[in-house]
């Protein structure tokens, strides 16, 4: 059986999660013998346009990226977004709350014409895709499992718990108990609880389980001291554009 | 003189960390256009900020860039930490330094590695040496895994660091990890070894522009984090006065601003720090340059890469020392240190693997009411193109193949970071 050809493509992003692609291959060069890259610009000139599978890195935020996303969608057999920026919009919707022209205006001055820009965007707002690979960045084993699960013709599964399962499996100590804030009772588990392992609250970067109770959180978080700029804060570092969803379907508080 | 005329046109150049044209334009021998286009998406970082409580900036910052997010992490702490009057303890200092180095280390090994290395053995990716030179392949990948696993230890992970916050860390490494770690350490300095042999084979091209160099410099050591902005052409400046140095400027063609000091343009990275801090090297670092015959005042911009294998070996030695000095003082469990203030403005400054990267922040009340940051690589745009401009002519007689390749050697001898560079200024803080 010939290989499948992968590629990758990134928007707008940091592409820490293609650099995290770059880590999961030092424990696991042989992925490159399972599969046949044809595009990975950052590591590689070779640029090949014939591929079954797309991984795309980054968020939709100008009108000008649409025709190459559709043009991937039209190539590709199957498009996996790769992170929480396409996932969701990531760190680049933090701006969609905020009026465009004044965010415009504070960067480029008055030359701010010069930059096309719109709303960021997770890439299942611009084209249809298969799978998601969630995490800002990517989790390297996660990533492992998912292409595996790909050649075996199979779509990646993400289990659809709370990461306080993955906290708790690991024996860690809840952070609000050490006087900090966590979005882990509303955002999916997958990451191994990565962040509050090593002393973090959750961000919900990997986005939100299918039934968060964002009231019960809110209350919980005004509990622990804080307010409401503080906590709107906290609920919009990754989960901007999905809350602005539910808001428009009026299912948040 | 050569009357030729010549197009070059290198739509996303690769091997680069975000997107970047590469245009040249020759008409009958005379260099009509000259651009290294920067084709990134903006991005809005400093605008992100505003409004939001102090504790965000590290995390969100470090989002700038999946390559240097430790970089962005640790000036992003400085900076708050100075506008709010926090002294974070010795062993903060320590921890952020030796999490620095695995981040410098990481970084280095992928650019003279993987995207580097290919051009001068002929491959269009570190994927064919696999199979023609699997040995120096896996060395990369075993030296990238330790720079990895080194921050690992100490922030959880390098893209995007985790136990860093304001006034300290939220977790530490255990005496077993830094035992481990060391070993490691020490192991791979048959690594480093390989590797400064190797950059002594690999035909660097000739190429001289004398620029301006600039540096943070620090009398006690060869500085990554906190200093005085030093230049080449004389000149020392407070971190607090950056804008004076960087006079960053918008240009039609660039989602990134140019920057220029003394002259119309300047460089920053390891050959600048190298040219600036030569003194304060490791002397095994000091001697892997005699070796590849790099020496200070150096103005060849392609030896920027071989700047970063002698910051290899500095790292690498210097991270030893500073394993042993935390085992002997024993890692204490420390709360993070609390804001004298909350209120005020600060300025950080640390040499990312690129180069001098500031963050200023202006906080009220514990929220950020102002925030700037001033990439690396956004201070070499207008010295690439200055090099472009020099070089193309006394290469004219080559093929456009060649000259193309010549001309991303050039832009990628300078490890530029592009999704980092575009987001920018602002303005003024009323």
């Amino acid at each position: 059986m010939a290989k499948p050809k992968i590629a990758f493509f990134e928007f707008t992003s940091c592409e820490g999660c293609q650099l995290t692609v770059v880590d999961s291959l030092q424990d696991h060069p042989e992925l490159l013998d399972a599969v046949e890259i044809v595009q990975f610009r950052e590591a590689m000139s070779e640029k090949g346009e014939d591929y079954q599978i797309a991984f795309i890195e980054g968020s939709c935020s100008r009108p000008g990226d649409e025709a190459k996303l559709n043009e991937i969608r039209e190539k590709a057999d199957l498009v996996i977004a790769l992170g929480a920026c396409a996932h969701l919009g990531g760190v680049n919707a933090i701006r969609n709350r905020m009026p465009l022209e004044d965010v415009r205006k504070y960067v480029y001055g008055d030359k701010a014409e010069w930059y096309a820009t719109y709303p960021a965007r997770p890439i299942s707002a611009v084209i249809p895709i298969d799978a998601v690979i969630p995490g800002c960045p990517i989790d390297r084993n996660e990533f492992i499992r998912a292409v595996t699960y790909l050649l075996q013709g199979r779509l990646p599964y993400i289990p659809d718990n709370p990461v306080c399962i993955e906290c708790k499996l690991k024996g860690n100590v809840c952070v609000y108990h050490r006087g900090m804030t966590c979005l882990g009772p509303i955002t999916l588990a997958g990451c191994d609880a990565i962040c509050p392992t090593y002393g973090e609250g959750c961000d919900g970067c990997r986005g939100l389980i299918s039934a968060p109770n964002i009231p019960a959180l809110r209350t919980v978080l005004a509990e622990h001291g804080m307010n409401e700029t503080d906590i709107e804060a906290k609920m919009t570092v990754f989960l901007t554009y999905q809350r602005m969803e539910l808001e428009a379907a009026d299912h948040d508080s | 003189m050569t009357v030729k005329t010549v197009k070059v046109d290198v739509h996303h150049l690769t091997r680069v960390e975000g997107h970047g044209n590469i245009v040249v334009d020759v008409q009958k021998g005379e260099l009509k256009q000259c651009e290294l286009q920067i084709v990134e998406t903006p991005r809005f970082f400093e605008a992100m900020l505003r409004g939001r409580p102090y504790g965000d900036s590290s995390t969100i910052t470090s989002r700038i860039c999946g390559i240097c997010a430790v970089g962005h992490a640790t000036t992003s702490l400085r900076a708050t930490e100075t506008a709010l009057g926090i002294e974070p303890t010795q062993q903060t200092v320590l921890l952020r330094k030796l999490n620095f180095y695995g981040e410098i280390l990481d970084s280095h090994i992928l650019h003279a590695y993987m995207l580097i290395a290919p051009d001068f053995l002929g491959v269009g990716s570190v994927i064919p040496l696999a199979k023609s030179a699997p040995d120096v392949v896996l060395r990369a990948l075993r030296m990238k895994k330790l720079s990895g696993d080194l921050c690992a230890a100490i922030c959880g992970r390098h893209t995007h660091p985790i136990a860093m916050t304001v006034g300290g860390f939220t977790h530490f490494p255990t005496t077993e990890e830094l035992y481990s770690l060391r070993a490691r350490l020490e192991a791979m300095l048959t690594d480093v070894t390989a590797t400064v042999e190797l950059y002594q084979t690999l035909p660097i091209p000739d190429f001289e522009r004398d620029t301006e160099y600039i540096a943070l410099r620090k009398d006690s050591e060869y500085s990554f984090i906190d200093g005085t902005i030093a230049s080449t052409d004389g000149g020392t400046w407070p971190v607090s006065q950056y804008r004076d140095v960087t006079n960053e400027y918008l240009v039609p063609h660039s989602s990134a601003k140019h920057a220029a000091n003394q002259r119309q343009s300047y460089m920053v990275g390891a050959l600048a720090r190298f040219n600036v801090n030569h003194d304060k090297l490791h002397p095994q670092a000091r001697a892997a340059a005699d070796a590849m015959g790099l020496k200070p005042g150096c103005t060849n911009p392609y030896m920027n890469t071989v700047a970063q294998v002698v910051e290899i070996a500095h790292a690498t030695y210097d991270s030893i020392t500073l394993i042993d000095k935390l085992l002997e003082r024993g890692i204490q469990w420390e709360e993070p240190v609390a804001p004298a203030r909350l209120s005020g403005e600060g300025t950080g400054a640390c040499e990312v693997p690129r180069g001098i990267l500031f963050h200023n922040y202006v906080i009220e009340e514990g929220y950020v009411v102002g925030a700037n940051c001033i990439i690396p690589t956004g201070q070499n745009l207008a010295n690439i193109e200055a090099d472009m401009r020099a070089l193309v002519p006394q290469i004219l007689d080559r093929s456009r193949e060649d000259i193309t390749l010549a001309l991303e050697m050039l832009v990628r001898a300078y490890d530029p970071c592009i999704s980092c560079s575009t987001h920018m200024l602002n303005v003024a803080f009323e």
